[in-house]
């Protein structure tokens, strides 16, 4: 058997893109400041979310972004499930419309990245505002999502490793 | 049997299926322990243990990271402060003289202070230790404001504690392990904060909302805040202590008034945890009335630069307080302690400025 024709082994595309996104998060909470500016805080999980929904549909991604978003409250200090119900409901639906994404340009790609990160950050800011009783702000809320839309290259990436590496999804 | 003989086409809806089962039941299982978990009871909560112990962990590898960066920032500041040595010296000698003037006042201030919460009587909160500790994480998302410090339970930090900068409040504690804490923002969502202003006494609620100014709640009243007004605690609640800068009043985007924090000014590092015991809650309310230890002595070189007033000194000006005893109560007591600025002859009448309004923040 080549190493083509081997089934993708799950640490490969759902566990090593998972520990990535959260070393970048643990890097970025250094509480450092760069020409006067703190580092900024994206959403790094949203890289593997709609990299996996594009790739295939599987059940292992689903526990990743869970357990990914669990690890992000406890990391952020923020309430217990608000990253992962929100990383879950970027996944969602990308997973619905993978099809209409398969073999798209990377501009389309892009867009669509970007109204996933859009779906999760405005899923996120509707639990924040319900558990803390006033609504966070738009503008820190729009450059989060900003700093996350920006790390696209990197969702571009893994899917390029990872959607014809299983011989038996191409 | 090849992999392309095998119609593995067909079962890419099932697939699909099942990563769309996984997924809701990934949700149902986060929906569930967002419904089991209460930032208010961080410290109580059923994760409560996975957090101290993730930041148990997540200190020591963020300070780790973060050390280069402090040392090319000292480095930086080092070579800044060699080519700029004549122009900083210059600016300090001038802010010095003038902090000399108002170290006279604030001594006049203090004495005149300490008589009156004697006339009348008043009881203050216990001084409060405090602790250095140093930031080691942030999250600066706009659904959570925290950041993990360098102290915990083995130096008697507590939740609730407030955190200052060198420039004021920064927040309060809000989870404790044995060696790190974590401090919630001022900024943060979930933080609210009664503070008042200074000019008018206008009490508000210091609103976050993970934006970089606060919101003023809860604010009442004909002109009681305007641009640039100093916001300080109020101490109502007795949850934080009364006067601790946090900011001027700016209007906001959408017409309403917020505050541009005090801490703003400078990049959080080391901080400050206040040990604040709310009063209210003492076990022992008798701890109130004991004598706290004298102050330590005014260094020479200070009481140097004062200028003693022999001349106008009057024996029952100099020590007022034991003239007229306040009653037998031993915390009362505090203020006629004998402190080295407090014998210093108080200044003739006509000499003393207008009583403060509002301690000094």
């Amino acid at each position: 058997m080549t190493a083509v024709a081997r089934p993708l082994r799950l640490s490969r595309w759902v566990v090593a893109p998972l520990l990535a996104g959260l070393a970048l998060s643990l890097v970025l909470a250094t509480p450092i400041h760069v020409l006067g500016l703190p580092l900024p805080e994206p959403v790094t999980l949203m890289v593997p979310a709609f990299a996996w929904g594009v790739i295939r549909p599987a059940l292992a991604p689903a526990f990743a972004l869970l357990l990914g978003g669990l690890a992000l409250d406890v990391l952020w200090g923020a309430p217990s499930g608000l990253w992962a119900i929100s990383l879950l409901a970027g996944y969602l639906p990308v997973l619905a419309i993978r099809n209409v994404l398969a073999g798209q340009s990377n501009l389309v790609l892009g867009a669509w990245y970007a109204v996933s990160c859009l779906v999760a950050q405005g899923v996120g800011w509707l639990i924040a505002a319900g558990v803390t009783g006033s609504p966070p702000a738009l503008v820190a809320t729009g450059l989060q999502w900003l700093s996350t839309v920006l790390l696209f290259p990197f969702a571009v990436w893994l899917i390029a490793r990872f959607r014809d590496a299983d011989v038996r999804f191409r | 049997m090849s992999f392309r003989d095998n119609p593995f086409g067909e079962v890419r809806l099932p697939l699909l299926l099942g990563a769309a089962a996984a997924a809701v039941v990934a949700l149902l299982v986060a929906f569930a322990l967002l419904m089991a978990d209460r930032r208010q009871t961080y410290q109580a909560g059923a994760s409560s243990a996975l957090r101290r112990a993730s930041d148990q962990v997540v200190a020591p590898v963020t300070g780790a990271l973060a050390a280069p960066v402090r040392w090319m920032g000292g480095v930086g500041q080092g070579i800044t402060g060699y080519f700029f040595a004549v122009s900083e010296n210059r600016r300090l000698k001038s802010e010095l003289a003038v902090a000399r003037t108002w170290r006279e006042k604030a001594g006049t201030l203090e004495d005149e202070n300490a008589r009156y919460r004697a006339l009348l009587g008043l009881s203050l909160d216990p001084p409060a230790p405090m602790v250095t500790a140093r930031a080691v994480s942030e999250s600066r998302g706009p659904y959570a404001n925290t950041r993990l410090i360098n102290a915990g339970s083995e130096r008697g930090v507590k939740v609730g504690h407030p955190v200052l900068t060198e420039n004021g409040l920064a927040g309060r504690v809000i989870g404790v392990s044995p060696r790190i804490s974590r401090m919630l923002m001022l900024t943060d969502a979930a933080s609210r904060t009664p503070v008042m202003i200074q000019r008018t006494r206008a009490r508000a609620i210091l609103t976050g909302d993970g934006g970089w100014a606060p919101e003023l709640s809860y604010l009442r009243g004909r002109d009681a805040a305007k641009e640039g007004d100093l916001v300080l605690t109020s101490g109502d609640g007795g949850v934080l202590p009364r006067g601790f800068a946090v900011g001027r009043v700016v209007r906001g985007a959408d017409g309403g008034w917020r505050v541009r924090l005090a801490t703003d000014a400078a990049p959080i590092d080391y901080v400050r945890i206040v040990l604040f015991e709310d009063f209210v809650k003492l076990e022992d309310l008798r701890a109130l009335s004991r004598p706290s230890p004298p102050p330590p002595p005014t260094p020479v070189s200070a009481l140097a630069v004062q200028k003693p007033k022999p001349a106008q000194a009057k024996p029952d000006q100099a020590k007022p307080t034991q003239a007229k005893p306040t009653p037998a109560k031993p915390g009362k007591a505090k203020p006629v302690q004998a402190k080295p600025n407090q014998a210093k002859p108080a200044p003739p009448p006509a000499a003393q400025p207008a009583p403060a309004r509002e301690p000094a923040a």
